[in-house]
């Protein structure tokens, strides 16, 4: 059995980009889709820590997946806020019955 | 020739007094009465009778070929050639004129004063009477042409005011139309004859219309011809035309009568002793012309002969007081043109003047009659009235007299003058006028025999109220009759200081003498007598048939079946032909015309108004079409693109993030695709 390479990191951040993309255009639920994005911003950490180890660029990537986890931080609280917004106004988190904004 | 202002000052002041009855008459016959208004209307008329009296001491004074008082106001009309002043000139034939026109004028404004006292319009009437006096002295001493044709229609003007004067009844105004109309026939007559005149005379270097210059020059139209006709005749003959419709004479004489509807002074004003002379007067004027066109002579003596005899016919059998009078004076009139073709230019004016006087008598006369008669006008209801109103009655009776001719009254001297120079030139002619003379004996003395003797035919109540008229009535008529009595001895050597031939002579002199005495005196009397006699009988006649009623008037009318009298009553039925050839024949092409107006001329009208409709009836197809159908279409097209851009935008974000997703996907194939093949 041979040792972890980073191709095996790219692969784990793809699958996990593909789920929270997955998650993201297939569910209804706003809070679904909060939950895809924290996958999709997940993977991109994955190979911003993965590269940095094997690139051997110092520590900018792992500095940058600090970032993303405080900005995920943030995104969830705004997301969260937003969704209950939504919650207050159409009585509903269904995106697909949100669709005022076209009329 | 002299200058002399103050000869402005006659015309002028009766057009001062005309401005201020006009403008002012209304208020001052409010504030100050009817007194203030005859007093301005006879006190200009009297101040200027007084300078005319001025102007002919002074003519007297001077030397007879340089007998001229001119008064030029100002310059009027200078373009090119044609060169008009107005000013106003006093010769010894425009003296005669301005002394009868202001001297008998003003008796007829002093009797007016009567006349119209109970007349509201009192003003007005004054106002029209002050104007038309303005207007014929105008006619009179204007020194050219074209200053005479503006008093020739200022006084057709005033004449037209004044028969129509009691506009609230129909026929007056009528009367006042015919007059008018009539009278534009002849003066369109008057204005060829003065535009031919001035276009040959300028086409032969003497382009005038000054009197005393177109005598100077006139010779330079001697064979001159026009179309073949030698000018002067054509001239004189389109001037003569203007002439007869002015002086009432064939075939224009028909509005004459008719002017009777206007008040009585009217009548005699101008209707007989003035503005109807203004023919003569331009013959007269312009003797000069005439003497070069012997066809023009010839033509106005025959009309002027046959005007008095069938205008003396037709007085024979009319009923009413002023239509006698008023075909005398055509018949009058005609014995004027008459002397005038023959060449009696002095006998005819002498004529004028003697006739101004008796016959402005017999108008006032048949006035004064009318009032005493309350309006009534038909000699048959009248009669007997010489117990009533004396004094009319004998001025009336003597101014009789003198139409009839007798001796030694005024009518007996002209009209033996001109009898005398007819039978000379043209003796079929003096055997007419003889005739006439017969005739005019005749009717008068009927008409005097049917008013003022034999027994009163008035109802009672008419007869209660006869009264002889207050005396600013009564002194004209004794004032008018002594004139009718005295003028005949003008013609005597000591009449106007000298003979009046003699003083007219500086003006006609050069062409008076073309049928001068061919005859002697004792033919002249021999002519008198054969005249006297004529009238004499026709006195007789009138005596037997209306005074002593020994003969019946129907011993005549029944004559030859009764045709003569009918066709004599019923003036010849000049009227009834004239109202069918030119009246009803202007209506029917006036019809025609309206015909065509409406259906040719409206009917182009309509059909380019249908053409324009159709061709914007298209153009608003075109626009609703073509212009708007392409805004339209732009509009169309971006609503449909719109309409199916939209449902992309379906607010559905998972749609959206699969179109994303899609994207992506596709821009890494088409990446590796590109990559690939490179």
């Amino acid at each position: 059995m041979g040792t972890l390479s980073l191709g095996h990191f790219v692969v784990l951040g793809g699958i996990l980009f593909a789920l929270g993309l997955f998650t993201v255009i297939t569910r209804r639920n706003a809070i679904g889709i909060l939950m895809g994005v924290e996958l999709v911003l997940n993977s991109a950490n994955v190979n911003y820590v993965a590269f940095a180890r094997y690139a051997n660029a110092g520590y900018d990537g792992q500095v940058f997946a600090i970032f993303v986890i405080m900005l995920a931080a943030a995104e969830a609280a705004i997301g969260l806020a937003i969704v209950l917004g939504i919650y207050q106004s159409f009585e509903t988190i269904d995106v697909e019955a949100t669709d005022r904004l076209r009329q | 020739m002299t200058s002399a202002g103050y000869v402005a000052a006659i015309p002028l002041l009766p057009l001062a007094g005309a401005a201020v009855l006009g403008l002012g008459g209304a208020t001052l016959q409010r504030r100050l009465g009817k007194r203030a208004i005859g007093a301005v209307a006879c006190g200009t008329v009297a101040l200027a009778f007084a300078l005319s009296v001025a102007a002919f001491f002074q003519l007297l004074g001077l030397d007879p070929e340089h007998r001229l008082l001119l008064a030029r106001l100002f310059p009027w009309i200078h373009v090119g050639t044609l060169q008009v002043d107005v000013a106003f000139g006093v010769d010894p034939l425009s003296a005669v004129m301005i002394l009868v026109v202001t001297g008998i004028g003003g008796l007829i404004h002093l009797y007016a004063t009567g006349y119209m006292h109970d007349d509201e319009a009192f003003w007005r009437f004054f106002a029209y009477l002050n104007l038309f006096t303005f207007a014929m002295l105008t006619l009179v001493l204007g020194d050219s042409l074209l200053l005479m044709f503006v008093g020739w229609e200022g006084v057709g003007f005033c004449s037209w005011a004044l028969i129509g004067f009691w506009h609230k009844e129909l026929a007056n105004t009528t009367a006042g139309n015919k007059a008018f109309i009539v009278n534009r026939v002849g003066d369109f007559g008057f204005v060829l004859g003065m535009f031919l005149l001035f276009w040959t005379m300028d086409a032969q270097g003497h382009g005038t219309l000054v009197f005393r210059e177109l005598a100077q020059h006139a010779h330079v139209l001697e064979g001159v011809g026009f179309w073949g006709w030698p000018v002067a005749t054509l001239v004189t003959l389109f001037l003569f035309v203007g002439a007869t419709g002015k002086s009432a004479q064939i075939p224009l004489y028909v509005w004459l009568p008719d002017a009777m509807a206007g008040p009585t002074p009217v009548s005699a004003l101008i209707h007989a002793a003035t503005m109807v002379t203004a023919g003569v007067y331009m013959v007269a004027r312009l003797n000069f012309l005439f003497a070069m066109a012997p066809a023009t002579l010839a033509v106005v003596a025959t009309i002027g002969a046959a005007t008095a005899l069938v205008a003396a016919t037709i007085a024979l059998a009319q009923n009413d007081i002023k239509r006698v009078l008023a075909y005398s004076t055509v018949s009058q009139l005609g014995y004027m043109f008459l002397a005038m073709g023959v060449g009696a230019y002095a006998a005819g004016i002498f004529h004028l003047v003697t006739h101004a006087f008796f016959k402005a008598c017999l108008f006032l006369g048949s006035g004064s009659v009318i009032h005493a008669m309350r309006g009534e006008q038909d000699m048959r209801r009248m009669g007997g009235l010489v117990k009533f109103l004396p004094a009319t009655s004998t001025t009336f009776i003597v101014a009789t007299l003198a139409i009839a001719g007798m001796p030694p009254l005024a009518g007996f001297f002209s009209k033996d003058e001109i009898l005398w120079q007819a039978f000379n030139a043209r003796p079929a002619l003096w055997a007419v006028g003889v005739t006439v003379a017969g005739l005019t004996a005749f009717y008068m003395f009927r008409q005097v025999f049917m008013v003022f003797f034999g027994t009163c035919r008035a109802d009672p109540e008419t007869r209660h109220h006869l009264h002889e008229s207050p005396s600013v009535m009564t002194i004209p008529l004794w004032l008018l009759m002594a004139g009718a009595v005295l003028a005949g001895f003008l013609w005597l050597p000591f009449g106007l200081f000298v003979p009046f031939e003699h003083w007219l002579a500086p003006v006609i002199e050069h062409h008076g003498e073309v049928h001068a005495a061919t005859s002697g005196r004792g033919v002249e009397a021999l002519l008198m007598l054969v005249s006297l006699g004529a009238a004499a009988g026709g006195i007789g006649l009138a005596y037997r048939m209306y005074a002593s009623e020994s003969l019946r008037p129907e011993t005549f009318s029944e004559a030859l079946g009764g045709l003569p009298y009918r066709a004599v009553l019923g003036k010849y039925w000049v009227d009834e032909l004239y109202d069918l050839v030119f009246v009803r024949g202007v209506l029917l092409c006036c019809r025609a015309t309206a015909w065509f107006d409406l259906h040719v001329i409206d009917g182009l009208v309509n059909l380019s108004a249908a053409i324009v409709r159709g061709c914007s009836w298209l153009s608003g197809l075109f626009d609703l079409w073509v212009v708007d159908g392409a805004v339209n279409l732009v509009a169309d097209v971006t609503q449909f693109a719109g309409r199916r851009v939209r449902n992309v935008q379906s607010g559905a974000i998972n749609a959206y993030l699969y179109v994303v997703l899609l994207g992506v996907l596709g821009g890494v194939l088409l990446y590796w695709s590109w990559a690939a093949a490179s």
